[in-house]
């Protein structure tokens, strides 16, 4: 089985956020960049693939050579091989359409990608990815089983868990739940050794067009000084949400 | 030509979400100087949409659409999308209509934006707002493309009442086969959920054990607000994943935000920003979460909820 699980290159949670070039640039500056938790547990549960499915796994970004990486840490984790698609990510529609004329070259049964990226948190990757692809779709996937070509998923849904069946191939967007956070997989000196041995390849993008550019970035407004209520005062802070808030 | 809406059901009751959604739908309609059309799907009671300013509604019923699957449901909008020849779609940021969009708009070949915080300012070129890095920041992005699909973030725009025609039409759909089914749903009934929670009460590792968590169930309770918890809450099975908030957890946007022991971290920040009120209840004065807060409590939990509780209970 071919797996391919789509990486995305995003800020450190605890980076700073600021804005350059008259706040139309995000100051990467000093900022660190990890895999996207999301596309980690992904990423994970494709790896014990290997084992349960026989799965060969390879990791894709689109992106410039600043995300080489964390496609080395991908590797280290235990992807059989990494691919660079090589060009400045804009948008989404532009990076899945990038990826979907990679997965029309190269067959996969499963792409895995994170539910939503921690930077944009547009979650629209995996979907626009299976749409144009025409291929069944889970996101919010907390467990997934393939077995004899069918694939048995859970989606977490408001309030629940549904179980869905279908063929493949299948886009999922992963999340936790389908591994647990003590399951993510920390590369050992042997895992980075052999990474330097696997391929990485850089593919020339089609360079397609992007459709939502970002113009300008704001800051959230600042915060007002928070009100403090001593603890045997509740009546006045029932009061204060009752009549000053109007939420309760 | 034209703004649709996609209003959102559950057990025949329009959910408040899409309520929202068309609201943004109407002042959107009127600022393009169109008419405001909504579709439901296996709905038999829309007319609250009408309360809303819908001037029509496209009315769907059909078997195959029983259960929610992204792409059944993105192919029966695409079918009225093309009928209607529709050049905006209205999304709420519902599980279910992030959950399609975005597949809808890999069918369509259309422009998805989600998180979107206000009407646009501008309609040519087409720029709206939107959050991003987790609410650390906001960003205007001009979208381009014949078919633009908007998803809102929750509680970003409100409920606003407006009169329309509320002509109600069914809309006959072609037969949709698809090789992905639903084979089980299990679902906690009566419980509020986060996503649609108007309030939401949430606690930390300062509650801690699980055995504690009575004290975070009935304040939810006596509020009709959804429960909530950080993430090592979650991380230790105190609580369920799904009730685990913040930037790798739901993001909140609800309008109250309790925050009973939560230490106030970045990450945890990140995913509840966008609530408008938080109230903060914490021992130590120097929690980063007080920075963050609207009302804050210096004291114990274990004391401050039981006595929370009795005075919510006496005032009802
Ligand atoms: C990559 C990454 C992603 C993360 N994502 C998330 C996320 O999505 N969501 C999230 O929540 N965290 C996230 N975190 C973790 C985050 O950094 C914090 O560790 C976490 O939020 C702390 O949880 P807490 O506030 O419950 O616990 P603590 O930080 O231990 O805080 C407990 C608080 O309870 C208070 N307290 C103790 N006793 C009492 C009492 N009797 N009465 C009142 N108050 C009391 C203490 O003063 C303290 O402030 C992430 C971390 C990383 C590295």
């Amino acid at each position: 089985m071919n797996i391919l699980v789509c990486i995305s290159n995003v800020p450190d949670t605890t980076s700073k956020i600021n804005f350059i070039d008259n706040d139309s640039k995000f100051d990467k500056n000093g900022v660190q960049f990890i895999i996207n938790p999301n596309d980690e547990f992904g990423l994970t549960k494709a790896i014990w693939m290997k084992d349960s499915n026989n799965a060969d796994v390879t990791v894709l970004t689109v992106g410039d050579s600043s995300a080489d990486a964390i496609l080395r840490k991908c590797l280290a984790i235990g992807a059989d091989k990494a691919i660079r698609i090589d060009c400045e990510a804009i948008d989404a529609s532009s990076v899945s359409k990038e990826i979907v004329e990679h997965c029309n070259e190269v067959k996969y049964d499963l792409v895995i990608c994170g539910r939503e990226s921690i930077d944009y948190n547009g979650g629209l990757v995996p979907g626009l990815i299976a749409g144009y692809l025409d291929y069944n779709f889970v996101t919010n996937c907390v467990s997934l089983n393939i077995e004899n070509g069918k694939a048995k998923c859970s989606r977490e849904i408001s309030g629940g868990i549904e179980v869905t069946e279908s063929d493949l191939p299948l886009v999922i967007g992963a999340q936790k739940g389908l591994v647990e956070e003590s399951d993510l997989i920390i590369p050992n000196m042997r895992g980075i050794m052999m990474a330097r041995q696997k391929p990485l390849e850089v593919l020339s993008a089609k360079n397609i067009k992007a459709r939502a550019i970002d113009k300008k970035y704001f800051k959230p407004q600042e915060k007002a000084e928070v009100k403090l209520i001593k603890p045997d005062e509740l009546d006045k802070l029932i009061d204060l949400l009752e009549n000053e808030a109007k939420v309760i | 030509m034209g703004v649709l809406v996609y209003a959102e059901s559950e057990n025949n009751i329009i959910k408040k979400s899409a309520l929202e959604a068309v609201s943004y739908g109407k002042a959107l309609a009127e600022k393009i100087g169109s008419r405001l059309n909504c579709v439901v799907i296996n709905c038999s009671e829309p007319n609250i949409l009408k309360q809303y300013g819908t001037d029509k509604i496209f009315n769907i019923t059909n078997d195959s659409l029983k259960d929610f699957t992204s792409r059944s449901y993105s192919n029966a909008l695409q079918q009225v999308i093309k009928a209607e020849n529709t050049s905006i779609l209205i999304l709420s940021s519902s599980a279910d209509s992030k959950y399609l969009g975005a597949h809808l708009a890999g069918f369509t070949d259309g422009s998805f934006i989600s998180n979107v915080v206000g009407i646009p300012d501008n309609l040519d070129p087409f720029t709206v707002k939107r959050s991003c890095f987790t609410n650390k920041g906001f960003s205007s992005t001009e979208l381009t493309g014949d078919i633009k699909i908007i998803s809102i973030s929750a509680n970003s725009f409100g409920l606003i009442e407006n009169n329309g025609d509320g002509k109600i039409e069914d809309f006959h759909i072609e037969d949709i086969s698809s090789t992905i089914t639903v084979s089980n749903i299990e679902k906690q009934s009566g419980k509020v959920t986060i996503a649609d929670a108007d309030v939401v009460v949430s606690a930390g590792r300062g509650l801690k054990g699980p055995e504690n968590w009575h004290l975070v169930e009935e304040l939810a309770e006596v509020l009709g607000a959804a429960t909530a918890c950080s993430k090592p809450v979650s991380d230790m099975g105190w609580r369920p994943h799904s009730e685990h908030v913040g930037q790798t957890g739901k993001p909140v946007s609800s309008n109250l935000y309790i925050a009973i022991g939560i230490s106030g971290a970045i990450q945890h920040l990140a995913g509840i920003n966008s609530s408008k009120i938080k109230v903060v209840i914490n021992n130590d004065p120097e929690a980063p979460f007080f920075k963050a807060a609207d009302y804050g409590i210096v004291g114990d939990a274990f004391e401050v909820i039981p006595q929370l509780i009795t005075k919510l209970k006496n005032r009802k």
